[in-house]
């Protein structure tokens, strides 16, 4: 059975919005040029010369401090001030590094150019879970089974209940605190979610085996950052060890917090649908972009905003085209939003605060059980 | 004691990397100056200047990595067109005895030729270009004397120029005799170079060019290599080593002529590479070749079924994903010949580009590595 639509649309009008949307696709990616280049090249040079700035500018701020063991106020504050900035321009580069770019890079955006460097088979990206496991979970099977129970792993990432279609469990009464430290700790998040522990504990050997290895390649990657970030930079500041570690542990919860906030906005807001297995068998592209539209939400905002989530903030539009460069999601959404409005579709843009405010608010309600959501009133779809 | 310190050298490399995890201390050196990077080989260009009204000799000043050629030797060169990377290959123009650590590529635009046009046209002073290494077998034999013959056509001539340079940078030229094809004189690349040289070794170096075409007339004149043409110009080309480069139809009859005359062995070229076709929109299929390290199956697939499903039913498991072209899991270097987009129809044929193989099915024959 297809999946059910909020409204009556027939087949041929259907077929018709995926011809448009193929259309809006098509379009886009013949006229990427040399402006399109420039954009990412820029970028990428600009987001490492503010992470190794950042980096110089926070073993300054270690020396301000200097080797006194009770150094004077006025240097001590100097130096918190210089390491605070340096922490904010870190934790920037990291954001930039891993959603406008890695993200981005990742999903073979910027293949096109043909550059060895900027690609998605080459790229690895600034956090601890490895560039191939990220491709597979987030690329394969989150982008082709976007909120469809039971086959995207994102649904709650595995450990929380965010609709009522997922049954209650006691575990999920502590969701609401162990939701809070998957924001600070989200990079470890991101860095097991491909490793199943259903089948790490209970699996069959070749289950254990295999999650057992993908469990190490992230403890591998992690440990080369960790040593980055916890111990090789700070050592450069000598007996200012700590005055370095703080914003580099700074800058990474930066990172991670901002992350999360942005990455939950895209497909737990209410008024997000979710699927079942049945209703994608067989599924036409147009049913997959309107499932990919019906599941996905947008979060108003400025040009800054959109380079700080990576175009996330288009969700919609990214999930629709994923491998379209994101510096045109901007531009494909006005074209995107008015095809929701001719055919009655909803288009689920909002600002920040009512976004992740009703994502919050669902993963506190959803911890008890029960609840409701909005659903498709399923006597009303067209067969 | 070299490879002792050379050892050393890349454990403390591999060190400085670890501040730099997930990349490398040469991503970070490049943002300073690209030429200092130690992973990937680029040169600026330093000065360009037009040969004729139709060739440019392009100055580069290639990056650390760099090493010295043979003179005949050919590099790749990339440029971004419209955002996109194309490579082309090309003879080096320059003696590696030039002492500036600089060196020369001459490039003549081709009809349809849009890399060539690019370069000749565009290009500018400053820019930053990918380059490979030196490499091929169309050079000279290091310390073997010997008697050449250069037979050359159009922009042929770059190889052979870096070869006579170096000649006379080393100053010892030989018994050398040179037939040079243009179609007129203000279309000969170097000319006034050749000439100098012709004066300066009046009997060491024997120039004949030979003008395929009058002025004004556009039909070609019967002047093209003939064996009696060489018989006149160069009595003794048995006894010389044939080093020739030019046009496909002038390479093909001094071979010929050549191995009639039972020369082959001494007969060295250098080919420029086929154009491709243009594709009809009506060629479907053909043969698919999927090279992997050590075998290679190769079957016949239809112009409308995805390569991915050609190499599945072909018994191989490639990588794959969605299997509807959103996620790249699939992608595939393309090493020659073409391929259809099937969802856009494009036609793609970079050697060396990544194709999605689950949307992208034969457009003629090709060659993928798996």
């Amino acid at each position: 059975m297809p999946i059910p639509l909020p409204v009556e649309i027939s087949e041929e009008a259907l077929d018709e919005l995926g011809r448009e949307l193929d259309h809006i696709y098509d379009s886009t990616i013949a006229d990427l040029g040399a402006a399109d280049e420039r954009y990412i090249r820029r970028l990428i040079k600009a987001q490492r010369s503010l992470a190794l700035g950042s980096r110089l500018v926070m073993l300054a701020g270690a020396a301000v401090r200097g080797r006194a063991r009770q150094p004077s106020p006025g240097r001590r504050a100097s130096s918190r001030m210089i390491g605070g900035v340096s922490m904010i321009g870190l934790g920037v580069a990291k954001i930039v590094e891993n959603m406008e770019i890695g993200h981005n890079v990742m999903h073979g955006q910027w293949d096109w150019m043909r550059d060895p460097d900027i690609n998605s088979v080459t790229w690895e990206w600034d956090n601890v879970c490895p560039s191939d496991q990220w491709k597979h979970g987030h690329n394969v099977v989150h982008h082709t089974w976007t909120n469809v129970m039971g086959k995207d792993r994102d649904i709650g990432y595995e450990i929380m209940r965010v609709t009522p279609k997922q049954p209650w469990n006691p575990v999920y009464l502590a969701q609401p605190v162990y939701n809070t430290l998957l924001g600070w700790l989200f990079e470890w998040g991101v860095g097991v979610h491909e490793t199943d522990f259903n089948k790490l504990l209970k699996g069959t050997a070749q289950d254990r085996a295999d999650q057992l290895q993908s469990l190490k390649a992230t403890g591998a990657k992690a440990a080369r950052q960790v040593a980055k970030d916890y111990v090789l930079w700070p050592a450069l500041a000598g007996s200012a060890f700590v005055s370095v570690l703080v914003p580099n542990v700074g800058a990474n919860l930066i990172r991670n917090l901002w992350s999360y906030m942005i990455i939950f906005c895209g497909h737990f807001p209410q008024g997000v649908y979710v699927f079942d297995e049945a209703d994608v068998e067989g599924e036409t592209r147009a049913r997959w972009y309107v499932r990919q539209l019906l599941g996905s939400a947008n979060i108003k905002g400025g040009a800054a905003f959109h380079l700080l989530s990576g175009n996330l903030d288009h969700q919609i539009e990214h999930h629709l085209f994923p491998d379209m460069p994101s510096n045109r999601y901007q531009r494909v959404a006005p074209r995107v939003k008015a095809l929701c409005s001719r055919y009655g579709l909803p288009y689920n843009s909002a600002s920040l605060s009512r976004q992740f405010g009703t994502t919050t608010l669902k993963i506190w309600r959803y911890s008890l059980p029960g609840g409701t959501d909005v659903s498709i009133d399923r006597d009303r779809v067209a067969s | 004691m070299a490879q002792a310190q050379r050892l050393i050298r890349e454990r403390i490399g591999s060190v400085i990397d670890l501040f730099a995890t997930p990349l490398t201390a040469s991503h970070y050196v490049e943002l300073v100056n690209p030429l200092w990077s130690s992973r990937r080989l680029q040169a600026r260009v330093e000065d360009v200047w037009d040969e004729t009204s139709d060739a440019r000799t392009i100055t580069l000043k290639p990056g650390r990595n760099w090493r010295s050629h043979r003179a005949g030797q050919h590099i790749r060169v990339g440029v971004p067109i419209d955002g996109m990377q194309y490579t082309r290959t090309y003879s080096l123009s320059s003696t590696p005895e030039r002492g500036d650590g600089r060196i020369t590529i001459t490039v003549k635009v081709l009809e349809g030729g849009r890399m060539s046009g690019h370069l000749v046209r565009n290009l500018r002073s400053g820019t930053y270009l990918p380059i490979g290494l030196p490499q091929g077998d169309f050079r000279l034999p290091e310390a073997m004397p010997m008697l050449p013959l250069f037979i050359t056509g159009g922009s042929g001539i770059t190889p052979v120029m870096s070869m006579l340079r170096t000649y006379a940078a080393v100053g010892n030229v030989p018994d050398v005799v040179h037939v040079h094809y243009a179609p007129h004189e203000y279309d000969v690349i170097f000319g006034s170079e050749l000439r100098q040289l012709a004066g300066r070794y009046p009997s060491l170096y024997h120039l004949h060019t030979v003008y395929t075409r009058e002025l004004g007339e556009e039909r070609s004149s019967d002047r093209h290599f003939s064996p009696e043409q060489l018989e006149d110009l160069c009595p003794d080309w048995r006894e010389r080593e044939i080093w020739a480069c030019g046009p496909q139809s002038l390479l093909d009859a001094v071979e010929a002529t050549a191995g009639a005359a039972g020369r082959a062995r001494h007969f060295h070229v250098e080919r420029f590479r086929a154009a491709l076709a243009p594709l009809g929109a009506d060629v479907t299929g053909g043969t698919v070749a999927f090279r992997q390290a050590g075998k290679s199956v190769v079957v016949d697939a239809d112009g409308s079924t995805p390569l991915l499903r050609v190499a599945e039913d072909a018994g191989l498991n490639p990588p794959h994903g969605c299997r509807m072209g959103i996620c790249h899991t699939c992608d595939i270097p393309l090493l020659s010949g073409q391929v259809r987009d099937l969802r856009t129809g494009a036609v793609a044929g970079e050697p060396g580009q990544r194709i999605q193989t689950c949307v992208s099915a034969a457009a003629g024959s090709c060659e993928l590595q798996l």
